[in-house]
């Protein structure tokens, strides 16, 4: 069964408590919707990095240096 | 540490490990709130979430991420990090993780800052800088944070500091 660890700062003690049905359900939706957001992102990531060399290399066939290319980037 | 730090509480987790970890009956006698993190997870998501009072709503966070590839940013209606060292990092190394709290016991809403980094030796790591929001008029009493998905492991340690003004 999961736990969680509950401080009450006002008496120092720390208490070892099982997690309620709510809660775990909670969590696992929680886990799935930040794996779908990670995927979302890397996703976006990646396209945004593809698209990027995809921009450089024609800038590049069009006769722009590296330093021109980098300055427009900048 | 400043003088003006004061150590409230500090736990470290036992070998059970914790789904989250809660603070609760936090003292309203400081100015602002600092908590320490230093955490493993045992799974492979990276997240830490933050929720006050017990609440998961009014939420709100921006976070930029670096994980040694790519820059990105992530919007969220939850309050969250990249804070934890997921199971697929290197084993036995921990994160480490700051999030500050101005004003936590007056009745504006409550903005926060999140300072992280997931540590994975010889390869890529995340470092993620949230800016947040609880959209709130209550006092925090009450500060969780939870391991997305998994649990915290042993020897993962939170320390809560209250810092004053004076």
């Amino acid at each position: 069964m999961a736990t969680k660890l509950v401080v009450d700062c006002s008496t120092g003690v720390t208490t070892e408590v099982e997690l309620t049905a709510e809660e775990i359900a909670q969590r696992e939706a929680d886990a799935a919707a930040w794996a779908v957001a990670e995927a979302e992102r890397e996703a976006e990531a990646t396209a945004k990095a593809a698209s990027k060399a995809s921009a450089v290399a024609k800038l590049a066939a069009l006769g722009l240096t590296e330093g021109e290319v980098a300055a427009i980037l900048a | 540490m400043a003088n003006t730090y004061t150590l409230i509480q500090s736990v470290t987790v036992g070998s059970a490990g914790a789904a989250s970890i809660e603070f609760g009956s936090i003292p309203q006698t400081y100015t602002d709130l600092l908590l320490l993190c230093s955490l493993d997870q045992s799974n492979s998501s990276v997240i830490a979430d933050i929720q006050f009072n017990g609440l998961s709503t009014n939420l709100s966070s921006r976070l930029l991420l670096g994980n040694g590839s790519t820059a990105s940013s992530v919007t969220s209606t939850a309050l969250r990090s990249y804070g934890t060292n997921p199971s697929d990092f290197t084993a036995s190394i921990f994160s480490s993780m700051t999030i500050y709290i101005p004003n936590y016991s007056g009745s504006t809403n409550k903005s926060v800052s999140i300072d992280a980094v997931a540590e994975n030796n010889g390869t890529s790591g995340f470092c993620s800088f949230t800016a947040g929001l609880w959209s709130a008029s209550a006092a925090i009493t009450q500060i969780t944070l939870i391991a997305n998905g998994g649990n915290v492991v042993q020897h993962s340690s939170v320390s809560l500091y209250g810092i004053k003004n004076s």
